[in-house]
């Protein structure tokens, strides 16, 4: 065979990144795992919103538990709750944990180099590839859920955090923003798993990167770590939406947990980016190094979540554990207030306001040898209040459980027909009370009424 | 002038850590030609290969390819295309949706979409294009993975190993496939471990020992660079055969069986140039003894790849009479 001449070829331009992001759908939407995962998104909050609904015992752990059987809606806020203690990590595992390891795994890497010609348009392919098929997952388990309980609940008012009565109206678009607002964290932990699965390669670990962070920052949030230190982990992005469901919102928490999230999901996919970029493809053998990833990953995020912790206490000077007794006594007086007058209402008793109640409480924490702060099962309070021409002011007693993260759960201990029985006896029949038990929270970041301690 | 040089490599050097995988390869492919890649395990074939598809980077030296100087990592030029170690598939995805999936991410030089349906027929897959890739033989992912090469009409193929797990006619089929490709102007370089793979395709090959070349050129000149062979011979009467051999100038009778011999006690194994073999195969006939088999132990190509990388030392026979 005689040598032939060959025209000088042009350098090649890597492929469009459209079309390495068509490439790295297709195969994400060819995996019967990722398939299964989207179903069972699809269905199983509905599902479990429906069954659950129809029970007379109601998950009362989680916020708006109790009020699964009332309204449609109640049921889409509890699979909330669940989504960020480990549904949204487990399924970033799935996805971006899993989307740079499978190359590895599956041995394809210089193939697909040699096919874009260029690592970081492979990055953003994927990373991309990996946001779109988490958000559709996302969306399924918010249309399922909402479906599930407006199907066999439908469409009823339910109270707020702080007990306002909310229409079907308010309460979809409070809905609705409630799980937009846990899209930003649930990118945070996307980009841990893009981290996990660039620096360690086949390894498992990296694929369950974003579940072992959740846990570890899980067990953070249940003990009494400083306020600043709380609000500055994307974990605490997840319960943000509760400041939505007060009038007005305490929106601090909430948009704390969207920057600080996306300080997170900017971080890890930067140090994600650097860690793929600067690898070296011909080694097939590689599964990353622990090491490698405790240096160049995990460090600069402690490092993001001390520098956000200072600066939380420079912003809002939030310390210790950012529960006392003032905001205690305020959002419990709230809350009664707005829930009296439902009870009210639903009694078919006169007409009365909130304003016309003037109700206070005052709490106390484990009796006088304990300070008046921070999280418990032991605090007790009790709230007065006057009606509209009475001389006497009535008194109700509550046990409030106060969880670190700012939610309480106050059970009422008295007089019964206030709040000592779970039902009323309304005209058309009996009716959960809403003065027996409720769910309310204190914004942590907020200030305001220190000074008045 | 245009350049008659697919591949143009001077001195090029390549290390890991202190592990040296290349060291001053100097590569000339001409363009049109199918050219092996042969060596020891280690002997820096991989590591050349990927330098070729741009997955690495020499740290020394100077490489062009189809006339355009390549400096950078994955700056191979267009046309260029090739698998190293193994193809890459998606198991999950179907023979024919792996091969779509890549050709959209490529673009031809004519614009012209590829046809994947005749890709697959051109490797023998037509059949099993539905199938997904996660029940495919090794055999079948090879040459799924050369069809996936073939995308976008390569001026160059660099291709590692792409007869391995084939079965002969499978092996047959890549093999055209590879020639008809030389036919039409393109080149071809493969590694293998296997000489008669090589023998059978490639007009050169360059041996490449710990990192060096050792020999570039035809087929033909390498075999030539193997001194005498050893050669297998079984005769009716082994006894009286051996003490014809010891007659034969040049012949020397070797002690022992090699590795690669068939274990047949009637089996002795002689070492001399051809002439002296000639004069053997006379004096057997002459003595009345019928010779079953004359055959090198070790074919020529293959023989020449252990005496040039040093590794037939360990296999090679004594002398019978120095052994005694």
């Amino acid at each position: 065979m005689t040598a032939t001449a060959v025209a000088a070829a042009p350098e090649v331009q890597p492929v469009a990144l459209r079309r390495v992001y068509r490439f790295e759908l297709v195969k994400l939407t060819s995996q019967w795992r990722l398939r299964l995962v989207f179903l069972a998104c699809l269905l199983a909050p509905g599902i479990y919103t429906a069954v659950v609904s129809a029970q007379t015992s109601l998950p009362a752990d989680a916020v708006y538990g109790r009020w699964m059987n009332q309204s449609g809606w109640a049921g889409s806020l509890v699979i909330l709750v669940f989504m960020g203690t480990l549904v949204l990590p487990l399924l970033t595992c799935v996805v971006a944990g899993d989307v740079f390891a499978v190359e590895d795994r599956i041995g394809t890497w210089r193939h697909l180099l040699v096919a874009v010609r260029s690592p970081r348009r492979i990055f953003v392919a994927k990373a991309l590839a990996a946001l779109t098929v988490t958000m559709v997952l996302l969306a399924a388990l918010a249309v399922s859920s909402v479906a599930g309980g407006l199907i066999s609940i439908g469409s009823h008012p339910l109270p707020g955090l702080d007990g306002h009565l909310m229409g079907p109206g308010a309460l979809a678009r409070t809905v609705l923003l409630a799980w937009l607002s846990i899209v930003p964290p649930t990118l945070a932990f996307s980009a841990v798993g893009l981290l996990g699965s660039v620096a360690l390669g086949r390894s498992p670990l990296g694929l369950l990167m974003p579940v072992v962070l959740a846990l570890v920052l899980e067990g953070v949030q249940l003990m009494p770590v400083p306020v600043a230190l709380r609000v500055a982990l994307p974990m605490n992005a997840f319960i943000g939406y509760r400041g939505l469901l007060t009038t007005p919102g305490q929106l601090g928490p909430l948009w704390t947990g969207v920057a600080v999230s996306l300080a997170w999901t900017m971080l890890a996919t930067f140090l994600a980016y650097r860690l793929f970029v600067r690898r070296d493809f011909t080694d097939l053998a590689h599964d990353g190094s622990a090491r490698h990833l405790v240096v160049a990953g995990l460090a600069p995020l402690v490092g993001l979540t001390a520098a956000t912790a200072v600066g939380v206490v420079a912003a809002t000077g939030a310390t210790g554990s950012g529960i006392d007794r003032p905001k205690l006594e305020d959002a419990l007086a709230t809350s009664f207030s707005h829930l009296y007058v439902l009870q009210t209402e639903e009694l078919h008793r006169p007409e009365v306001t909130e304003e016309q109640l003037h109700t206070t409480a005052t709490c106390d924490k484990g009796g006088d040898r304990v300070e008046d702060l921070g999280p418990g099962a032991d605090w007790r309070c009790v709230v007065t209040w006057t009606l509209p021409g009475a001389t006497a002011t009535g008194t109700a007693i509550y046990q409030l459980d106060v969880a670190a993260d700012g939610r309480y759960v106050a059970d009422g201990d008295g007089p019964k027909e206030v709040n000592g029985f779970f039902q009323i006896r309304t005209p058309t029949g009996d009716a959960p009370n809403p003065l027996w038990q409720f769910d309310g929270f204190v914004d942590l970041l907020d200030n305001a009424r220190k000074g008045q301690q | 002038m245009q350049p008659t040089a697919a591949i143009r490599a001077r001195g090029v050097s390549k290390t890991f850590g202190d592990v040296i995988a290349l060291d001053e390869v100097d590569l000339d492919v001409p363009a049109g030609q199918i050219h092996g890649l042969v060596g020891p395990n280690g002997a820096g074939k991989t590591t050349l290969l990927g330098v070729l598809l741009g997955l690495a980077v020499p740290d020394g030296g100077t490489l062009e390819m189809l006339g355009t100087p390549v400096g950078r990592a994955l700056a191979v030029p267009g046309g260029v295309a090739g698998f190293v170690e193994a193809p890459g598939l998606y198991p999950t995805l179907t023979a024919r949706q792996n091969l779509a999936a890549l050709a959209a991410l490529r673009n031809r030089a004519d614009g012209r979409p590829d046809d994947v349906d005749e890709l697959l027929d051109r490797v023998g897959l037509h059949e099993v294009a539905g199938d997904p890739v996660r029940g495919f033989s090794l055999g079948m992912r090879q040459r799924l993975g050369l069809a996936a090469a073939l995308l976008g009409d390569p001026r160059l193929l660099v291709l590692d190993e792409p007869a391995n797990g084939l079965d002969p006619a499978g092996k047959r089929q890549v093999h055209r496939v590879l020639t008809d490709l030389a036919d039409a102007g393109a080149t071809v370089v493969l590694s293998s471990h296997r000489m008669d793979d090589l023998a059978a395709l490639c007009d050169e090959v360059t041996l490449l020992s710990t990192g060096r070349v050792v020999f570039s050129g035809p087929l033909g000149k390498l075999s030539a660079e193997t001194g005498d062979l050893d050669h297998r011979l079984v005769t009716t009467d082994p006894e009286r055969a051996r003490r014809v051999v010891r007659t034969v100038p040049d012949l020397r009778l070797l002690a022992g069986r090699t590795s690669l011999s068939s274990g047949d006690e009637r089996e002795l194994v002689v070492r001399g140039p051809e002439a002296a073999l000639d004069d053997l195969v006379v004096r057997l006939v002459a003595a009345g003894i019928a010779i079953r088999e004359l055959g090198p132990v070790v074919p020529p190509l293959e023989a020449a790849f252990l005496a040039l990388t040093g590794a037939d030392l360990a296999t090679q026979p004594a002398d019978e009479e120095s052994a005694r």
